[in-house]
């Protein structure tokens, strides 16, 4: 694949590019030995492959699972449908629900997205710990299988609830083995969100390139930081939950249990009724939060990352206020580990004040960051290209999503839309809004660099309106469902409330957006028979990844421009045009910039042997104060 | 709210004209702002924006805390859409001029995290007082004790000796009077259960293990229907039921003859007992 691009030699670079292949090998440069074809994807520790094998893989999920979603909503299409049975809906909905939250949005971004950029953009030749790498993918692989194994058991596939409230799942009320898929599922999942975690912390930690300062990270990169420690947190709250969920379903405990305790029998003593054997179903209720609330922004944190990487390159502008935004991002992670109860306002048992306002404070974080991206875009240059648009869409999806969240967060309004409609479109909003909008923004953006090759933009942008017009058709029905007060996972409803024309307009809305899925797919599949040389730098990027060639060689880099500035590619080509720090108006930046950009402005230089370090070859200034 | 909207002062005079448009349209969003103050202040009907007004006097206090967040909300929305919009359509790609590098402005910045933490503590206020009031626990003149099961509701007066009972596609009722409190202690015989009426713009969940208690007071007379909200499992959908509004004097008459009803033996065991047989599907 490495030799269908021919980089354009641009002249006149700002500064001469280091060599770090004589350091790290002596003699074959970075040509990559073992074996090929489908042993090299079986076998490998590759950060690129296992990123794209979890891409790929998380991909295929949410098709999956986009198809559960049309067979739900054609089943909500006329009130007393049944073109599934109450049965078959349960499941629908949890296995919808499981997979898009725990196998799509999560490894896309962590285990995809991150896995393949995050050691491209601190310089490193690969993740800190590859093979444990590889044993997260496949363990992830195994976790997927395993649940959607349960849909072939007797009994069929977990039927819950993605959220799985006990005593619902219990062996007395769900006894089939599909829920022990579901559980297993998770637990391998988790494990494998966990060593991810680890495996991120560690390479932003340890293995960033010289010059590259935590305050010269990319913030798509300080994000995965971020979101790395929250699945250090979160995650192994979730995976011992799910232990003493399974010791209740096949061992005897009474952890959740509450209904039937009795003590244990021993020699001469049957058991016996006993309530003080009884555990605690609101305890599954609050681990589970605590895990859930901190995985909406492990969910959410890696998106903002990728918008936050695409405005400023297609704004032709830096992040608006990098240093507030970093913030921004560790008050949001902070704070999220302190709001769990505020989905469970509406079981009297937690104290409403306290998760009320942290749940309010994170707005503040929240508007910084939307502040930051207007402010990115504020005077800049904007290029509406298919990654852009994505943006975009993101801002106005998630600006809806998040003002619909502050009112979810004062609990006399969750009172009467929990577990309505309200809470389904709202959630849809912000997880639509940040795995889909800047996901895919993500993949478009990213596509060239990881195949060499150009996605259609035509193709990406009617991708992108249908979509568009698809989601606010879907979601803006269902606030108005749930504010008439349609609970959420009914299979059924009256026919005599008025709400079948609402549920009618989403599922077309559903429709619309399996259908821009579609044309995302033709566009791969032209992208392979007829490639469009992508070239290193078909955005003008600022971040290290556009500097090496695409796809990067094994173990990434031939060069590395100097670092001075979290974006050392830009600062490369565009030695006249650095970060104005603080407003205040330097000499000879900002206008009259050289004209530089647009396609093909490729980045990686054939200077030669330049000195490492601090040296006089490095611009001056470009590091913010 | 208008101060985040501004874009960051342009250092030189060299952007007249955009000045000026910059300050009509702050001009426009004042008044705007008093337009909608002036509704607020005048205290006349404001729309619903979707909701119930509520039949209950808690209910109504949600409603009024939801009228005023969704205005807020409405007013944050507006404005930052309009910031999205008009930097997307007004910025542009033109030219191939290089944009001015800017990264920071520490009094923007200053402002743009003061002002959204005043708001939310402001709201935090209100919501503060609201739940207080819907949460409140007065003196009751009627008591229900209301359980949840595998799928159906059963609604006991313990004051009176009346109980009903109903499951699936058999809505039992809950007769309560209006212009007095009932008192609900709600209980869950098995999985976790929601006790939600819309229109009394309340929910709670039937939690196994814990009794749960609020009051109900509602304003008008009428039957209201409600819905179990929290997935309990196959006939979820169907765990449907009624809530009857009528005067305190029609509340005894109807106390009165369930009193004397003949069917009121059935226990929650024998109504499982039936819907695991199939019997009632």
């Amino acid at each position: 694949m490495t030799d269908l691009i021919d980089p354009p030699v641009i002249a006149a670079p700002g500064a001469p590019a280091i060599p770090v292949v004589h350091e790290r090998e002596e003699h074959h440069g970075h040509e990559e030995h073992g074996p090929s074809g489908i042993l090299k994807w079986l076998t490998t520790t590759d950060h690129k492959i296992i990123g794209l094998s979890y891409m790929i893989t998380s991909i295929v999920i949410f098709y999956l699972a986009g198809v559960m979603a049309l067979l739900i909503r054609v089943q909500l299409a006329t009130p007393a449908s049944s073109f599934v049975t109450f049965q078959q809906y349960n499941e629908l909905f949890t296995m919808h629900g499981s997979l898009m939250l725990y196998l799509f949005a999560g490894p896309f971004a962590f285990g995809g997205l991150a896995n393949y950029i995050v050691p491209l953009q601190v310089g490193a030749p690969d993740m800190a710990f590859p093979r444990l790498n590889a044993l997260s993918y496949w363990l992830y692989l195994g976790g997927s299988i395993t649940m959607l194994m349960g849909f072939f058991v007797a009994g069929g596939a977990a039927d819950f609830g993605w959220v799985a409230y006990a005593p619902l799942s219990s062996a007395t009320n769900t006894p089939g083995a599909g829920a022990d898929a579901w559980i297993m599922a998770l637990a391998l999942t988790g494990f494998s969100a966990i060593f991810t975690g680890v495996n991120l912390v560690a390479t932003i930690f340890y293995l960033r390139a010289p010059g590259m300062t935590m305050w010269r990270m990319p913030i798509f990169t300080w994000n995965m930081l971020v979101t790395g420690i929250l699945i250090l947190i979160a995650f192994p709250v979730l995976t011992a939950a799910l232990v003493m969920l399974f010791a209740d379903r096949h061992f005897g405990t009474h952890i959740y249990t509450v209904v039937g305790c009795h003590t244990t029998a021993f020699a001469g003593h049957p058991s016996v009724p006993d309530p003080n054997a009884c555990g605690s179903a609101v305890l599954w209720q609050n681990l589970f939060w605590f895990f859930g609330h901190p995985e909406v922004y492990i969910l959410a944190l890696p998106y903002f990352g990728i918008v936050t990487e695409i405005i400023p390159v297609f704004s032709r502008k830096p992040v608006f206020g990098y240093k507030g935004m970093v913030f921004a991002t560790m008050s949001i992670a902070a704070l999220s580990t302190g709001v769990w109860a505020h989905h469970m306002f509406t079981t009297g048992v937690v104290l409403l004040p306290f998760f009320s306002l942290l749940s309010l404070l994170i707005a503040v974080p929240t508007g910084i960051k939307f502040f930051n991206w207007i402010g990115t875009m504020w005077r800049g240059q904007i290029r509406f290209t298919a990654p852009m648009l994505f943006c975009i869409g993101f801002l106005l999806a998630f600006l809806m999503g998040g003002v619909t969240g502050v009112m979810l967060a004062a609990p006399p309004i969750d009172f009467f839309t929990h577990t309505t409609y309200f809470v389904v479109a709202h959630f849809h909003q912000v997880l639509f809004a940040t795995a889909v909008f800047a996901g895919f923004g993500g993949v478009y953006y990213w596509y060239p660099k990881m195949f060499g090759r150009m996605l259609r933009d035509n193709l990406g942008k009617w991708h992108f309106w249908i979509m568009f017009v698809g989601f606010w058709l879907t979601f803006i029905p269902q606030y108005i469902l749930g504010l008439k007060g349609m609970p959420r996972r009914v299979a059924v409803y009256p026919s005599d409330l008025g709400w079948q024309m609402y549920n009618d307009l989403s599922t077309i809305g559903a429709f619309l957006i399996a259908a821009s899925f579609a044309i995302m797919l033709w566009n791969f599949w032209i992208s392979w028979r007829r490639p469009i040389p992508a070239g290193n730098n078909p955005w003008d990027g600022h971040t290290l990844e556009w500097f090496t060639t695409s796809p990067p060689p094994h173990h990434n880099y031939t060069h590395l421009p100097p670092i001075r500035s979290e974006r050392p590619t830009w600062d490369y080509n565009h030695p006249d045009a650095l970060v104005i720090a603080h407003g205040r108006a330097a000499g000879g930046n900002g206008h009259g910039g050289n004209g530089h950009g647009g396609n093909g402005s490729g980045g990686n230089g054939s200077g030669g042997g330049g000195a490492r370090g601090t040296g006089s070859a490095a611009p001056s200034g470009a590091a913010p104060a | 709210m208008e101060s985040p909207s501004g874009p960051p002062p342009a250092p030189t005079g060299a952007r007249g004209p955009e000045h000026g448009t910059s300050r009509r349209v702050r001009r426009r969003w004042v008044a705007l702002g008093a337009v909608v103050g002036g509704l607020l202040l005048g205290g006349c009907q404001l729309p619903a924006f979707g909701a119930y007004r509520g039949v209950t006097t808690q209910g109504q206090d949600a409603f009024k805390l939801w009228q005023g967040f969704f205005i807020t909300g409405l007013v944050v929305f507006a404005i930052v859409f309009f910031l999205i919009v008009w930097a997307v359509f007004r910025y542009r790609r033109k030219s191939d001029e290089m944009p001015k590098q800017t990264q920071y402005h520490t009094l923007f910045e200053i402002v743009y995290t003061v002002v959204p933490i005043i708001t939310v503590l402001v709201m935090f206020a209100f919501i503060f007082v609201t739940e207080n009031e819907v949460d409140a626990l007065n003196t009751q003149s009627v008591t229900v004790n209301v359980t949840a099961f595998q799928w159906g509701w059963q609604f006991q007066y313990p004051g009176y000796d009346v109980r009903v009972l109903g499951v699936e596609l058999q809505d039992p009722t809950m007769v309560i009077p209006a212009h007095e409190t009932t008192r609900i202690y709600l209980r869950s015989a098995d999985v976790v259960h929601g006790f939600y009426v819309p229109t009394f713009n309340f929910s709670r969940y039937a939690l196994p293990g814990v009794t749960n208690q609020f009051d109900l007071s509602p304003v008008t007379t009428g039957t209201f229907r409600g819905q179990c909200t929290n997935l309990c499992g196959l006939y979820h959908s169907l765990m449907i039921f009624q809530v009857k509004v009528v005067t305190p004097a029609q509340f005894q008459a109807w106390v009165h003859q369930q009193q004397h009803a003949p069917n009121n033996s059935d226990s929650i065991a024998a109504a499982k007992r039936q819907i695991a047989q199939g019997n009632l599907k």
